[in-house]
């Protein structure tokens, strides 16, 4: 049994192994390797998960043969495992899913290469929810950056190029104030660990000193990842960078990549530097304003929005500011609920971006509009996309309604942030029903005009591609799952940020 | 205070180099002045590890004459960090150094607003 402790380092390393083979694999055989690798991984996951879940503790893994102060770990509980598993998952099945919107937009001869940043992105975010050293951490953001940049890329039209850089330009100012972050937070502990600096950090708070430079570190952290993550300020290259690029990216860039920044924000709030530091220096009502105004403008902006695809991109901006509110109210319920959401909106958001390749690749969709009549041409799609829409508008018995009547419970008992909390809830609640319900209404409307103008409708990729319908139908069925079986997954996440500190 | 800025001139020259860069990236619409201004902040950043590394008097940590006190050597900690980020910020220029010519090939300008501006009217 004490085997599976070895699991995390490989399925980081099995990722990131692969990566490098496919380089030289043709596309047939990149694409099974690929499909093989992320499958491994995800059993590897599901391995972790029950072993510390039986185990009830976490355990740390020395990478090379120096303990604590000096050398590199590995620390893995039920929520780093459970976060992996999230990922591993949602990138195997949007693989999985999207294998004919990769084969429609990848150059030919060229897919091998989607399947490395497929693969290297998702090794840096296991490293990322696995590692205990901030500055291991830096360097997988940059690896996730990288990957992130050339996932945006691979659709070649102009465009993209120009997404893509200024995606990398926002990017690195991210990571150069979270790595200034790291720097100062090294000199001011004299340590890389995160247990180590919680330690430190807990002496120095008891006495009082650098009460001005801690706020300083972590206002540049918390920056440094909302940029990367697109928290409200931030977000304006979250519309291109998901609406332009292929399904697969935005699919795998909104409910993975954004993600792991968070959970890593999450990982240095209560792993390393502590909550009570957290919330005695203020920073939280940073969290909690941004994230409410982001809730609400999110929404507003969406609701404006012509082009399908860059709806749903907006809506991706609303709902981080549903995460960045409940880690901005502070308390140990507002944190798990921020974390359910993650996960909610990570199944939800690949689910719609996935299902609405059919509409924007079958039939050339690009405007809410045109979407007319479609959900008779493409039953199944249209159907697991209102499933998508359903759960993130929050309806009863599935994900999305959870992790809102998580956040609203999170809420209730903290004065005036109750109600600012519970209104930006119920406002940006509506506001989502109106532009989502829209498009599934808009889907089911019988268009009487023949569209004569379009000859060159594909038939639906339900008829002729059983990966489409099996990934779907996964993603739909986890849906399910966090919606109805939502107290197991909420009593993981409860222990794992009880033994997270 | 002319002793408090000159004990701290390493990292107040860090601070302001960092702050130079961070303007630069973010304001400049040229993409080669943004690549340095992305330079110039991952350098300062380096600069401040190094800085805080180094003990005045102390040796390289290698262990000469059977000397195992650490007492003796400076903290080589931040050297090893400072070349990891090296080796990111290296690989980060080039990737965007790339993208810049690519982008170049297609408008015919390095200016990243202009750009973004005939994409969009790509619709």
């Amino acid at each position: 049994m004490d085997f599976i402790k070895n699991f995390p380092f490989f399925s980081i390393m099995l990722s990131m192994f692969c990566a490098i083979v496919l380089s030289v694999l043709n596309r047939k055989a990149a694409k099974y390797m690929t499909r093989i690798v992320l499958g491994a991984v995800v059993c590897l996951s599901v391995a972790v998960l029950f072993f510390t879940i039986q185990r009830g503790e976490s355990y740390v893994y020395y990478m090379g043969h120096f303990p604590a102060p000096w050398g590199n770990e590995i620390r893995f509980g039920c929520l780093e495992s459970l976060f992996s598993l999230f990922v591993s998952l949602i990138a195997f099945l949007s693989v999985v899913a999207g294998t004919k919107a990769v084969e429609d937009d990848v150059e030919d001869r060229k897919e091998n290469l989607f399947y490395i940043l497929v693969c290297l992105m998702t090794s840096s975010l296991l490293a990322m929810s696995y590692t205990n050293d901030l500055f291991t951490g830096y360097v997988f953001i940059e690896i996730n950056t990288i990957a992130g940049c050339g996932l945006i890329m691979v659709r070649q039209i102009g465009k993209t190029t120009v997404t893509a850089i200024r995606y990398m330009v926002i990017s690195i100012l991210g990571s150069g104030l979270f790595l200034m972050g790291v720097t100062l937070l090294y000199t001011l502990t004299g340590h890389l660990l995160m247990s180590n600096i919680k330690e430190s950090v807990a002496e120095l708070a008891q006495s009082g000193e650098y009460r001005v430079q801690f706020t300083i570190v972590i206002g540049l952290m918390l920056v440094g990842l909302a940029i990367k993550s697109g928290l409200f300020p931030f977000h304006l290259w979250i519309p291109d960078a998901y609406g332009q690029s292929n399904v697969v990216s935005s699919s795998l860039l909104s409910s993975t990549v954004s993600k792991g920044y968070i959970f890593l924000l999450i990982k240095i709030f209560v792993r390393t530097i502590g909550f009570d530091v957290i919330k005695s220096c203020g920073v939280l009502y940073i969290c909690f304003t941004l994230g409410v105004v982001a809730m609400i403008l999110g929404s507003v902006m969406a609701l404006h929005e012509k082009s399908f695809r860059r709806m749903i991109a907006y809506s991706s901006i609303a709902q981080i500011g549903y995460i960045y509110m409940g880690i901005g109210l502070g308390t140990a319920a507002g944190v798990a609920a921020a974390v359910f959401h993650i996960f909610a909106h990570g199944a939800t958001k690949s689910l719609l971006f996935i299902s609405s390749s059919e509409f924007t690749e079958g039939s050339h969709t690009k405007t809410i509009e045109e979407l007319k009549g479609l959900g008779y041409k493409y039953k199944f799609s249209a159907f697991c996309y209102s499933v998508g829409a359903f759960s993130i508008v929050g309806f009863p018995l599935l994900a999305g309604f959870v992790s809102k009547l998580l956040l609203g419970g999170a809420a209730i008992g903290h004065g005036a942030m109750q109600w600012i909390a519970l209104l930006a809830l119920a406002v940006s609640t509506i506001l989502n029903a109106i532009y989502f319900l829209r498009t599934v209404i808009y889907l089911f409307i019988p268009d009487k005009a023949e569209k004569t103008d379009k000859p060159d409708m594909v038939p639906a990729y339900s008829m002729n591609c059983e990966d489409y319908v099996f990934g779907i139908l996964i993603l739909v069925m986890i849906n399910l799952v966090l919606g109805l079986a939502s107290g197991p997954i909420i009593n993981i996440i409860n222990n794992g940020l009880d033994i997270f500190s | 205070m002319w002793n408090l800025i000159v004990r701290h001139l390493n990292d107040l020259v860090a601070v302001a180099l960092f702050v130079i860069g961070f303007a630069d990236l973010l304001f400049q619409k040229n993409m080669i002045k943004k690549v340095i201004g992305l330079n110039v902040m991952d350098s300062s950043i380096y600069l401040l590890l190094a800085s805080q590394g180094y003990i005045t008097g102390r040796k390289a940590p290698i262990i000469t004459d059977g000397v195992m006190s650490a007492e003796y050597y400076i903290n080589p900690i931040p050297s090893g960090l400072v070349l990891t980020g090296i080796v990111v910020s290296v690989s980060v220029t080039a990737l965007l150094l790339s993208m810049t010519i690519r982008m170049y090939k297609k408008y015919h300008s390095l200016d990243l607003d202009y750009c973004l501006m005939m994409a969009r009217g790509e619709g």
